[in-house]
C-alpha cells in the first residue's frame, strides 16, 4: 500500500510538471506576450517598444529557462536598466548592492507564487481568498448533492422496474441532460425574474461572499448539484440493483428478514462502494460547473479567477490556478483508488 | 397587424389542457405513494388453473395515469395538427408548428418506413421496440431535421443576423414593424437584445450543432480507437505512455484548456492548425490499417482499393486542414498546403478551432473506454482462435475485437454527442471560438442571460432546445443499451 501511494505520488508530480509546462508554453507564446505588454504598457506600443518591454521584464528569455525560474530551480533573472537593476525576485529598479542582498532563487519551491498582473497583488493571497469562497460553495454543493443522489439511487435501485424506479430514473436522466448554464438560466428565469413574478431567490450571489443566506446562495448550489446528481444517482442505482439480485440477499429474503432490514443492513453497505469512487471522480466536473456557475451568478471564487486570468493572459495567476486544479483532480483520483481498496474487503484482504 | 397570442383562436383548448396536466401530475404523485404504501397485488389461482390479479387502488391509479397521459399527449398533438392547418390563426404555437411542417413530414416518413421494415434493420430496427429509445430518437431527429432544413432556409422566418428597428427585446408574437409584402409578419418568439428574431436564431443554432457535434464525436472516436486498441492489446510500455498522455489531458479543467486553445492570440500562432494536422491524420491511419489488415493476402484487391480510398481520404484531409492555399499561415512564416483550385472546401477559422478543441478534449475518454474493452476482449477464445490461425495483430484488433466491442461503443457514441453539444454550448457561453454574432445556442444563451431578470424570451428557447436535444441523446443511448443487452 505504501509503495502504491508513493508511486502514485510520483506520477502525480510528473503529471503536474507536464501540465504546468504546457500552460507555461501556451501563455508564453509571442502573441500572448505581446498582448500582455500592451495591456501593461500602453495599447499603441510599437513593435520595438514591445520587444524592449518584454526584454526589460524578463519575458524575452527562452521558455525553458523561464519555467525553471518559475519553479525555483534556476536563479531568477536580473537585468540592468536605466536606473539600476530589475529582477524576478524583487520589485525594481534597485541598486547593485541591494540586488546582492535579495534571494537569488524565487519560484514555487521557495513558496513564491509570483505576482498577478491583472489584480496587482500576490498570486498566493488571491488564490487563497478565492479558493476559500469556492471551497464554501463546493461544501454546500456536496452537502446537497451526495445525500440526495444516494437516496435517489438507493430508492430507485431497491426494486428494479417499480414505479418509483421509473420516476426517479427519468428524473436522473433529465438532470444529467441539463448542463449548468441551461439549468441556471431556467432557475434564474423562473425564480428570480419580475416577469414570472415568483422572486423567491436572488439572481446573483455576489452578496453571498460576505453573508451567504438561503435566498442568495441556494440557486448556485442547486445548479451545480443537479448536474452532478443524476450521474451519481444512476451509478448508485446500477450498483444497488446488482446487489439486490445477489445470492445473499435472496437468502436473507427466504430467511424472512423484512424488506427494510434487507435494504438497510444487508444491501446498502455493499451498494455504496461503487458510488464512492464515482463521487470522487466527479470532482473535475464539479470544477467545470463551478466556473460556469460563478460566472453566471457573479460569485467571485476560484472559477471566476480562472476566467479573469485566462481572459487577460495573467501568466503566473493562470499557472497557480492550473496547479491547484490539477492537484485537486489528481488527489481525488488517488483518494478514490485508495478508498476503493479500503472499502472493498475482497481487495483489502488479498 | 395584431400581436399574436400563444394559442390564438384555439384558446378554448387551453383550460382543458391545463386541467388535464394538473390531473396527470396529481395522478402520478398518488401512483407513487400508493405503490410505496400498498402491498403488491396478490395473484389468486382460479379453480380452472388461471390466475387473476385482484384489482385494487393500485391498479386504478395505474389506469388513471395511463389515461391522463394519453389525454395530455393527444391534446399536444391536437395543438400541433391544428397549428399546421390554421397557421397563425392558432397563435404562436400554431405558427411555429406550421413552420416546422417539413420536419413533421420527414419525421413521419422516417418513422413509418422504419417501423414497416424494423425486422430487417438490425439494432436500429430494435430501437423501435423500446418506447424510451423511440422518444429519444424522435427528439434527436427533430433537431437534426430542423438543423438541415434550417440551413436550407426552409423553417426560418427571418434572416438570423438582420436587425429590424423597433423590435429590440419585443415579447413573443409581436408583429414586425414596417413589414413588407413578402416578409413573415411576426417575430414568433420575440426579438433579442439586438432586435434579431429569436425563433430563426434558435433554428439556425440547431444547424451549427448538427454540423459540428456528430462529426467531432466521430473524429474523437477515430483517434480514441486507433490509439486505444493497441494500448489495450499490446499493453506494456506503449500502454503506460499513452495512458499517461490521456490522463494528462483529462486532468486539465476543460474550460482552462478551451481558454488556452481558443483565444485569438493562440489561433494567430497556428497551434490549433498544428493540432488539426495531427488529429485529422488518425481517420486516414484507421482506414488504411482497417483495409490493409483485411485484404493484405489479396494484393490485387488491396492495392487498387487502398489507392482509391486513401487518395480520396487524403484529398479530403488536405482540403480540411489547408485554408487559402496554406496549411499554416502566421505572421512570421507559412507552410504551403493544397493549392486553392484543388481545395474542396474551406472551414471558417473559428469553426476549425472549436472542432479541434472539442475532438482533443473528447478523445482521451474514448481512448480509455476502448482500451478497457480491448483489455477485456483480448482474453476471449475467439481472439486465441484467430491468433492460432496466424492472423496479424491489427487484424485481430480491428476485425475481431472492435466488432465485438461495438455495443458499448455505440451507446457511448450517443452519449458523447450529447456531451459534445454541451461542450459547444460551454464554448459559446464563454464567448470562445465562434464569432459573436453566431446563432449557436451557447452564444445565444450567453447574450440572453444578461437581461434575464427582465426579458426571458431571448435566453429560454435556446436553453430548452439544448436541453431537449441532449435529453433525446441520453434517452436514445438508454434505449440502445436496453435493446443491445437483450441479445
Amino acid at each position: 500500500m505504501g509503495l502504491f501511494i508513493l508511486r502514485r505520488t510520483g506520477v502525480m508530480i510528473i503529471t503536474a510538471l507536464c501540465l504546468t509546462f504546457v500552460v507555461f508554453f501556451l501563455t508564453n507564446l509571442y502573441p500572448n506576450l505581446e498582448k500582455l505588454a500592451k495591456t501593461q504598457g500602453n495599447f499603441r506600443m510599437s513593435d520595438e517598444a514591445v520587444a524592449s518591454w518584454l526584454d526589460n521584464n524578463g519575458y524575452a528569455q527562452p521558455t525553458v529557462v523561464k519555467y525553471g525560474q518559475w519553479l525555483g530551480v534556476l536563479p531568477g533573472w536580473t537585468k540592468e536598466v536605466e536606473d539600476g537593476f530589475n529582477g524576478r525576485c524583487f520589485n525594481g529598479p534597485i541598486s547593485a548592492e541591494e540586488v546582492a542582498q535579495q534571494p537569488s532563487f524565487c519560484g514555487i519551491l521557495q513558496g513564491d507564487w509570483g505576482y498577478s498582473t491583472v489584480f496587482k497583488d500576490e498570486v498566493s493571497s488571491i488564490v487563497a481568498v478565492r479558493l476559500g469562497n469556492t471551497g464554501f460553495l463546493m461544501l454546500c454543493v456536496l452537502a446537497l448533492m451526495v445525500p440526495s443522489a444516494l437516496i435517489v439511487g438507493v430508492l430507485a435501485g431497491m426494486k428494479e422496474g417499480s414505479v418509483l424506479d421509473r420516476v426517479l430514473s427519468t428524473f436522473s436522466i433529465v438532470t444529467t441532460a441539463t448542463p449548468e448554464y441551461v439549468s441556471g438560466v431556467i432557475f434564474i428565469a423562473v425564480f428570480t425574474s419580475s416577469t414570472v413574478g415568483l422572486k423567491w431567490f436572488k439572481g446573483t450571489a455576489t452578496s453571498a461572499m460576505e453573508n451567504a443566506t438561503f435566498e442568495n446562495f441556494f440557486l448556485p448550489v442547486l445548479t451545480i448539484a443537479l448536474y452532478g446528481m443524476g450521474y451519481i444517482a444512476r451509478m448508485t442505482r446500477a450498483s444497488m440493483t446488482e446487489v439486490m439480485t445477489a445470492q445473499y440477499i435472496r437468502t436473507a429474503r427466504l430467511k424472512g428478514v423484512s424488506f427494510h432490514n434487507i435494504v438497510l443492513k444487508h444491501a446498502l453497505r455493499n451498494a455504496l462502494i461503487a458510488p464512492f469512487t464515482v463521487i470522487m471522480l466527479q470532482f473535475p466536473w464539479l470544477l467545470n460547473g463551478v466556473v460556469i456557475v460563478e460566472t453566471l451568478f457573479n460569485y467571485k471564487g476560484f472559477g471566476w479567477v480562472l476566467v479573469q486570468a485566462a481572459g487577460n493572459n495573467d501568466i503566473e495567476l493562470l499557472l497557480a490556478v492550473s496547479v491547484v486544479s490539477v492537484f485537486v483532480v489528481l488527489v481525488t483520483q488517488l483518494i478514490s483508488d485508495i478508498g476503493y481498496v479500503y472499502l472493498n474487503p475482497r481487495i483489502r484482504i488479498s | 397587424m395584431e400581436p399574436l397570442t400563444w394559442t390564438g383562436s384555439i384558446a378554448f383548448l387551453d383550460p382543458i389542457f391545463v386541467y388535464s396536466l394538473i390531473a396527470l401530475v396529481i395522478a402520478i404523485v398518488v401512483w407513487i405513494v400508493l405503490s410505496a404504501v400498498l402491498p403488491e397485488g396478490v395473484a389468486t389461482t382460479n379453480p380452472d388453473g388461471t390466475l387473476t390479479m385482484a384489482s385494487g387502488p393500485r391498479k386504478t391509479a395505474t389506469q388513471a395515469v395511463k389515461l391522463l397521459f394519453v389525454l395530455v399527449v393527444a391534446l399536444l398533438v391536437l395543438y400541433l395538427v391544428l397549428g399546421v392547418f390554421m397557421g397563425t390563426g392558432a397563435g404562436i404555437i400554431g405558427a411555429m408548428s406550421q413552420q416546422f411542417l417539413p420536419v413533421w413530414t420527414s419525421l413521419i416518413i422516417l418513422y413509418a418506413a422504419s417501423i414497416a421494415f424494423k425486422r430487417r434493420l438490425g439494432l436500429y430496427g430494435k430501437l423501435y421496440d423500446s418506447p424510451i429509445g423511440m422518444i429519444g430518437f424522435g427528439l434527436v431527429m427533430f433537431w437534426v431535421f430542423t438543423g438541415i432544413f434550417g440551413q436550407l432556409d426552409l423553417i426560418v422566418t427571418h434572416d438570423s443576423l438582420s436587425q429590424v428597428s423597433g423590435m429590440k427585446n419585443k415579447v413573443p408574437g409581436t408583429p414586425l414593424r414596417g413589414a413588407e409584402e413578402g416578409d413573415f409578419q411576426w417575430y414568433l418568439l420575440g426579438g433579442d437584445n439586438l432586435a434579431r428574431d429569436v425563433f430563426s436564431r434558435m433554428v439556425k443554432g440547431a444547424g451549427v450543432v448538427v454540423q459540428i457535434a456528430p462529426l467531432a464525436t466521430l473524429f474523437a472516436f477515430m483517434v480514441g480507437i486507433t490509439l486505444g486498441l493497441p494500448a489495450g492489446f499490446y499493453g506494456g510500455r506503449l500502454d503506460t505512455f499513452l495512458s499517461f498522455l490521456a490522463n494528462l489531458i483529462l486532468a486539465f479543467p476543460v474550460i482552462l484548456l478551451f481558454y488556452l486553445l481558443v483565444t485569438p492570440e493562440i489561433v494567430a500562432t497556428g497551434v490549433p492548425n498544428y493540432m488539426a494536422i495531427v488529429l485529422f491524420v488518425f481517420p486516414i491511419v484507421f482506414l488504411a490499417v482497417l483495409l490493409n489488415s483485411r485484404f493484405y493476402t489479396r494484393p490485387r484487391v488491396r492495392t487498387p482499393l487502398l489507392i482509391c480510398v486513401l487518395g480520396a481520404a487524403t484529398w479530403l484531409y488536405l482540403s480540411l486542414v489547408s485554408t487559402g492555399g496554406f496549411l499554416i499561415n502566421t505572421k512570421d512564416y507559412s507552410i504551403w498546403g493544397l493549392p486553392t483550385y484543388m481545395d474542396l472546401f474551406d472551414v471558417p477559422g473559428g469553426i476549425l478551432v472549436v472542432f479541434v478543441s472539442v475532438v482533443f478534449v473528447n478523445s482521451p475518454t474514448v481512448f480509455r473506454i476502448v482500451r478497457g474493452l480491448a483489455l477485456d476482449i483480448k482474453t476471449r477464445d475467439y481472439v486465441a482462435a484467430a491468433q492460432t490461425r496466424g492472423e496479424g495483430p491489427w487484424y485481430i484488433m480491428l476485425w475481431e475485437i472492435l466488432p465485438n466491442a461495438r455495443g458499448p461503443l455505440i451507446v457511448d457514441f450517443c452519449l458523447r454527442i450529447g456531451y459534445t453539444t454541451i461542450l459547444l454550448g460551454t464554448l459559446g457561453f464563454f464567448g470562445l471560438g465562434l464569432p459573436p454574432e453566431s446563432p449557436d445556442w451557447g452564444s445565444t444563451i450567453n447574450e440572453g442571460r444578461k437581461l434575464l431578470s427582465i426579458y426571458l424570451h431571448p435566453a429560454l428557447p435556446p436553453a430548452l432546445a439544448l436541453l431537449s436535444l441532449v435529453l433525446g441523446l441520453n434517452l436514445l443511448a438508454d434505449g440502445l443499451r436496453e435493446e443491445s443487452l437483450k441479445d
